[in-house]
């Protein structure tokens, strides 16, 4: 009990929660990071795997591609990226190698899902768009990006949790984030400071998983909702694609 | 020209080869890491699997446990461990490498044995097998599909992990990357980049020709799916 108490006092200090080094700050520059690399890849993989998905050129290359991507350890390119002399050269170097790092993680998994999700609506429904004179633009808007949100955010919100995990490692390239308590912990051996690090980490993993997992509630179609997409239901389908980090 | 150190080229051939037996040995404790983990998991799994599609009120406390541990971060897994089992110690770098192949172990077990058909299970019973015999001989072998699938994942997913437990003195390849960031020198991550992918591969593919090989009454009957 000893351990835990000392852990209770990490949390229960102050001091230990203000300052460019508290729990705070950390805290909210892991948020940030993770943040600019997710709406990036949204961005990117969204627009890129509806369009392949809409119209089915060259997706099969795209989508193996993406999935090979998934294979390359995340540590490796960070570190790669971090070491580069004009990345060296930049102030924000470190944070720019975490947030490139990071959205290139996140595009995968958002895209693959954007892909499939509007690949696999029922033709019935695009022609019935068509008939009504929808133009292929309105068609991906109005019909397939909707009908596909639930795959769409299940991706989102496997990229989410991956990149915040992931954003831990980014404090060994130099970003003050929440990896940094466990970092400086496993130098020094401060078991308690890794400890609290870890909880704070997967606090936030763990949050964002759950916020996320509302949102795709709140946002999925009402008629697509019904008893059949349960909240669980979202959790299994997120973690088919999740791989730890 | 900006007075910045170059990180060298990309590959610097003379390295690899002066590096050769740290590269192989390194190579070689990235298998070890890697098939004590998946080894273990899968060792883990298949009882819990099974007593999961058993008695079907575990399943969700179990798959929930499982799943919470996949959203915990690895190096923030592995210093939790650090205090209880050995900061720099193998232990602590296999729990969490093991922890992370369950959820899908688990999972892909279920899933294989409870997608048995029901006519199987019948025909078994009217063979007069035991509860056990048809568990090992009619349903294991059913479900194996579903359980090597998932195999497949955990070994892929595990290969990119192991990577990570370099930060507690393990790693494999891993040991490169961070040497290579030390150094400011590009090739020692590269080569740990690529050889861990090529390993994820090799593995993947070795893992279907496993498939192959104890399931051919797929290839006969699936065409090749």
């Amino acid at each position: 009990m000893n351990f835990l108490s000392q852990v209770a006092t990490f949390f229960s200090t102050g001091s230990n929660w203000t300052g460019s080094n508290g729990i705070v700050a950390l805290c909210l520059e892991q948020a940030k990071l993770s943040a600019v690399a997710v709406l990036a890849a949204v961005i990117a993989g969204v627009t890129a795997g509806s369009v392949l998905g809409h119209s089915g050129k060259g997706s099969f290359a795209v989508v193996n591609a993406a999935n090979a991507a998934r294979a390359i350890p995340s540590f490796a390119l960070l570190t790669l990226v971090a070491i580069q002399p004009a990345i060296v050269r930049l102030q924000e170097g470190g944070f720019i190698t975490a947030a490139f790092t990071m959205f290139a993680l996140a595009v995968p998994p958002i895209l693959t899902n954007a892909y499939a999700g509007v690949r696999d609506i029922d033709p019935a429904v695009r022609s019935a768009a068509l008939a009504m004179g929808m133009t292929p633009g309105q068609l991906l808007r109005r019909v397939e990006l909707p009908l596909a949100l639930p795959l769409v955010m299940a991706g989102i919100r496997t990229a989410a949790v991956e990149v915040v995990a992931t954003a831990t490692l980014a404090a060994y390239v130099g970003v003050s984030d929440l990896g940094t308590y466990i970092f400086t912990g496993l130098d020094t051996r401060n078991n308690v400071e890794t400890f609290s690090g870890a909880l704070l980490v997967a606090a936030l993993a763990l949050m964002v998983d759950l916020v996320l997992a509302a949102a795709a509630r709140g946002l999925t179609p009402v008629g697509l909702r019904g008893p059949s997409w349960s909240w669980r239901h979202g959790t299994a389908m997120a973690l088919a694609t999740l791989r730890p980090r | 020209m900006a007075l910045v150190a170059s990180a060298g080229p990309l590959l610097q051939w003379s390295w690899i080869s002066s590096q050769s037996g740290t590269i192989l040995s390194l190579l070689v404790q990235h298998i070890e890491l890697t098939a004590i983990a998946v080894g273990v998991g899968l060792a883990i799994s298949l009882p819990l699997g099974i007593a999961a599609w058993r008695l079907p009120a575990l399943r969700t406390p179990l798959v929930g446990f499982t799943g919470l541990l996949y959203v915990i971060p690895s190096v923030a897994l592995m210093a939790m461990l650090a205090p209880l089992t050995g900061f720099f110690s193998v232990t602590t770098a296999e729990v969490a490498l093991v922890s992370y192949t369950l959820l899908i172990l688990v999972r892909n077990t279920v899933a294989g044995l409870a997608s048995v058909p029901e006519d199987a299970h019948e025909a078994a019973r009217g063979m007069g097998y035991t509860q056990l015999e048809e568990l090992f001989r009619v349903q294991l072998p059913l479900a194996l599909p579903s359980v090597l699938a998932g195999l497949r994942v955990a070994t892929v997913t595990t290969v990119g992990l192991v990577n990570v437990t370099a930060f507690i003195g393990q790693g494999g390849l891993g040991q490169l990357i961070i040497q290579g960031f030390g150094e400011d020198f590009n090739t020692p991550i590269v080569v740990g980049l690529v050889l861990s992918v090529l390993l994820a591969g090799v593995a993947d593919a070795l893992l279907v020709g496993l498939e192959h090989a104890v399931l051919p009454w797929r290839r006969a009957g699936a065409g090749g799916a």
